[in-house]
């Protein structure tokens, strides 16, 4: 893609190639929103028995952009005794913090907006400025309810955040790199050779290390709804804290940039593990079907089934406590990952 | 010490278990057609006994007034003319010869509970609740239905006959007691039987 | 965090002091917060003071009054007692036909009515049906202020039937005026009887699937166990009543122990909590008895079905109801509790006093007895269990 790009001749060599190429993942991030605003619709209207909307287009297709609009046109209230500088800032911290991630993405084996050798290492941390401008957005509302919110639900992020990087710790000690490009090439052998199940490791290596790898992918997978603050772990949004936990002072434009960047983190969270665990933008097929305009389909239906999975998970499970939340984290998720952390390594050693 | 240990097994195996179970009961409801109707392209088919709007056939009023006194929030507004001998103002379809104009039969369909109490008294069956549910209006003044079709001359002309013939009967009972008083005077001798 | 300890109280007047391990003296006071009246969850107009340590609850003190609309002063003014019964309907809108009922059993009572035996399996039909109605409502907002959405509409779903069934009867779906005093407004019609086998039919499959999506689920177990525990003594010495009584095992049912009706000839029986999943008389056990509840009345509605004989439903409604100077009070179960009515009546066609005795009422002053040492996720638990309904509470 950059070679591509490269060759245009306004383009060539000038900043405008690395600003058109930063502004891929960005139309990409919009569109996905809007697409998945509208499958969350619906499909929680059809597991609850229920039509969306049905009148914005045929089956509601065009709903998300009338929200967009209406968020676009609403007033920007602002608390009067709010801090506005760090009111304004903190929508836009949550999406650099999303927005950032995709950098190190490999949407195709021919476009990674950054193809840095210690991919992953950088994915977790640039996940993390996501904590900080939910913690600014809770203390700078003045609003008692808003803090108890952006407390609880940075507590949550950065506890989950272990979990979430002991899993991505199993799949990089079976590929052995820490560039996911490098760790969904080595997947492209087919279903068999994607890492959930084993990976490309010798037959009596690969089904030892089977349950384990599969244990780590759904771990990831829970660590994930956990970062995006989604049920069941959405205690900090809802019920008790009214409204919308560290949301409530927020309207307009700047709450349709935390209603994007949640959505986009959705996707960040669910490309990760799909590049990790189950091939990236690798073909199940191996040969068959692949490519890179290929490679970019199969990346997006893999993102787009782990995120029908976390919508399906919201709208069945009720929620954790937070007390529940944290235990669930410290006692359940490290003690078994850091098991399967230990069997992978013992078994890759022998 | 085994017991905490145990619990925490269980607790984490009964956790996945029953959220496996949660996951396959909300899956097959995506394939399973949805109960909503698409309202107003369709709309339910209500039963006959279905209790909404009311609606008062003002030709088969009688002006008994037993659907004002029945109704729990007082919606019901009825005045009554009373009609001289000379008038025929006809008869209900169920029967009922109509003795009383009715010049003002107001609901105020806002405050109506639609308990249905106001349709079993009446003796013609001229109130009655229809399957209306679709009258909201703009001004809640236009929430109130004036049933009554009586126009304002004709409603004069009715009290006018009922104030002259109201006027005939007192002046007729005047007349009847002065002529009883004359005839007592002039036959002073005939003394009526003591009254018991 | 630095370690705090509390003086003993002979060296210290004000206990909200602490003194911290460095020597410094440090304030600590409860945050009072309100919840409420707009609440997010479903339960109505209810202003709860939270007086908050942290995060653990110190006290509960409920506002109420919000939706006070003078039922009892209303039902003074009325001309007759049979207009009193839409005001009763729209007292515990949730349940009307319960309502409806115990109020004209309190005023046949005082007038020595016997109602024909079609009346009274009509009329106990009615009832059961209306009690799965009001738990199914219960139900589904405790799910959702659990954070379990779908649920709450797959009830609403089910719930549907059982208002076709009402509207197909007497016209209307929430509130009836359909018991009357002396017999019920309409007889059932001709297709009555096979759509509500039907309905029985349809719905125990689905209870089955609640259980598995909500009752059984191990976060809601987690959620609602040991949460929120009323003691058998503290909820008798409370008066509470209906499935609050029962989740806390007292084995106490007003269809049973102070009989009412036909319900002593049918086939059912109490269900009571045992702390199957925590200790009795959590919000899990107040639960599960409303589920279990549910399948009860289906058993008595078929039995009723079956049961039903051929008679005249309006023959025992008197033309005119004037009862003789007295009182009376007469209880019923009603999906919340015992719901009482005491008439005062002074022989005139119109009653001269009416008090009732709401049960969700009764069952919210105990909230804040149970609700001490809870955190506020807790709390919602626990006002979602207790089921009040603000058109009681308030009257």
């Amino acid at each position: 893609m950059e070679e591509l790009l490269r060759s245009i001749p306004i383009l060539g060599e000038s900043i405008l190639l690395y600003l058109v190429l930063a502004a891929l993942p960005l139309v990409f991030m919009l569109l996905y929103a809007l697409v998945t605003v509208w499958v969350e619709m619906k499909v929680s209207a059809h597991i609850q028995d229920r039509l969306a909307y049905m009148r914005t287009g045929p089956h509601g297709v065009a709903q998300p952009i009338a929200d967009v609009l209406k968020l676009l046109q609403k007033e920007n209230t602002v608390p009067a005794t709010a801090d506005k500088f760090l009111h304004a800032l903190s929508p836009y911290l949550v999406f650099a913090g999303t927005y950032g991630a995709f950098a190190a993405i490999p949407f195709s084996s021919a476009y990674i907006g950054s193809n840095i050798d210690l991919g992953v290492f950088y994915l977790v941390a640039v996940s993390s400025i996501v904590v900080v401008g939910i913690l600014m957005a809770g203390w700078a509302s003045n609003n008692k309810w808003s803090l108890f919110g952006a407390v609880r639900s940075a507590a949550q992020i950065i506890s989950y955040e272990i979990p979430a990087a002991l899993a991505i710790l199993v799949a990089v000690m079976i590929s052995e790199s820490l560039n996911l490009q490098v760790v969904s090439r080595l997947q492209q052998g087919g279903i068999q050779d994607w890492i959930v199940f084993g990976g490309a490791l010798p037959l009596t290596q690969k089904l030892l290390v089977m349950p384990f790898t599969i244990i780590a992918f759904l771990m990831l997978l829970i660590a994930g709804i956990a970062e995006v603050n989604r049920t069941p772990f959405d205690l900090p949004e809802a019920e008790s804290e009214l409204v919308q936990g560290y949301n409530t002072e927020y309207s307009g434009m700047r709450f349709a940039v935390f209603y994007m960047a949640e959505y986009a983190n959705m996707f960040v969270v669910a490309a990760i593990a799909a590049s990790l665990f189950l091939g990236g933008w690798a073909s199940p097929f191996g040969e068959f079907l692949s490519g890179p305009i290929w490679g970019f389909v199969w990346i997006v239906a893999k993102g787009m089934f782990i995120v029908f999975v976390q919508i399906w998970v919201r709208w069945t499970l009720p929620r954790l406590r937070v007390d529940q939340l944290m235990y669930t984290a410290w006692k359940v998720m490290i003690p078994a990952l850091f098991l399967c952390v230990f069997a992978v390594g013992l078994i890759l050693v022998l | 010490m085994t017991n905490a240990v145990s619990d925490y097994f269980r607790t984490i195996w009964k956790a996945i278990s029953t959220i496996a179970i949660g996951l396959k009961t909300t899956f097959p409801h995506l394939f399973t057609p949805s109960v909503t109707l698409q309202y107003p392209d369709q709309k339910m088919k209500l039963p006959e006994r279905v209790r909404n709007r009311l609606y008062v056939n003002i030709d088969d009023c009688i002006g008994c007034d037993q659907c004002s006194l029945a109704c729990p929030v007082d919606c019901i507004t009825i005045e009554t003319i009373k009609s001289t001998p000379d008038q025929d103002l006809g008869v209900t379809s169920t029967g009922h010869k109509k003795r009383l104009h009715v010049p003002q039969f107001d609901i105020d369909i806002a405050k109506c509970c639609y308990c249905g109490l106001c349709v079993y008294p009446c003796p013609t069956e001229c109130i009655v609740m229809t399957d209306v549910y679709e009258f909201s209006e703009y001004d809640r003044h236009n929430l109130v239905y004036n049933f009554s079709r009586m126009v304002p001359q004709d409603i004069e002309t009715a009290k006018a006959k009922l104030k002259k013939a109201e006027e005939e009967a007192a002046a007729k009972k005047a007349a009847a007691a002065a002529a009883k008083a004359a005839s007592a005077d002039s036959a002073p001798g005939q003394s009526k039987p003591p009254a018991s | 965090m630095p370690e705090t300890r509390i003086l003993p109280t002979e060296y210290v007047t004000d206990p909200n002091l602490r003194v911290t391990s460095s020597g410094k003296t440090i304030r600590s006071e409860e945050m009072i917060i309100n919840m409420g009246p707009q609440h997010p969850s479903t339960h109505g107009v209810l202003r709860l003071e939270l007086v908050l340590d942290g995060e653990i609850v110190m006290d509960v003190i409920p506002h109420i009054g919000y939706l006070h609309r003078c039922f009892e002063k209303h039902a003074e003014h009325m001309t007759n007692y049979q207009q009193v019964i839409p005001y009763a309907d729209r007292m515990d809108y949730l349940a009307s036909m319960n309502n409806d009922w115990a109020y004209a059993l309190a005023v046949e009572r005082l007038m020595k009515i016997e109602v024909p035996e079609r009346v009274e399996y009509i009329r106990i039909i009615m009832a059961e049906l209306q009690r799965i109605a009001s738990h199914l409502v219960a139900l589904g907002t405790f799910g959702i202020d659990m954070g379990a959405f779908t649920p709450f509409l797959w009830m609403f779903r089910d719930r549907e039937k059982i208002l076709d069934l009402f509207e197909m009867t007497c016209g209307a779906r929430l509130l009836y005026n359909y018991v009357w005093v002396g017999g019920v407004s309409h007889d059932l019609p001709s297709q009555f009887v096979d759509q509500a086998k039907a309905f029985c039919r349809y719905l125990k499959p689905k209870i089955k699937e609640y259980n598995d999506l909500l009752t059984y689920n191990e976060i809601f177990v987690r959620r609602t166990a040991n949460v929120g525990v009323l003691p058998a003594d503290v909820a008798i010495n409370y008066a509470c009543s209906g499935p609050m009584l029962r989740g806390s095992g007292v084995n106490w049912d007003l269809r049973r122990d102070d009989p009412y009706s036909l319900y002593h000839t049918l086939e059912w029986e109490v269900q009571v909590g045992k702390g199957e999943v925590g200790t009795v008389g959590d919000c899990w056990d107040r639960f599960i008895v409303k589920v279990r509840e549910m399948e009860e009345s289906l058993r008595i509605i078929e039995q009723a079905l079956d049961r039903l004989p051929e008679g005249n439903v309006q023959s025992a409604i008197p033309k005119r109801i004037r009862p003789e100077a007295g009182e009376i009070y007469v209880r019923t179960e009603t999906p919340r509790g015992e719901l009482g009515f005491y008439i005062i009546s002074d022989g005139t066609a119109s009653p001269s006093r009416v008090k009732a005795r709401g049960p969700a009422f009764v069952n919210l002053s105990v909230i804040s007895e149970i609700s001490k040492g809870a955190m506020i996720a807790d709390l919602v638990a626990i006002v979602g269990s207790i089921d009040i309904v603000l058109g009681e509470v308030d009257r």
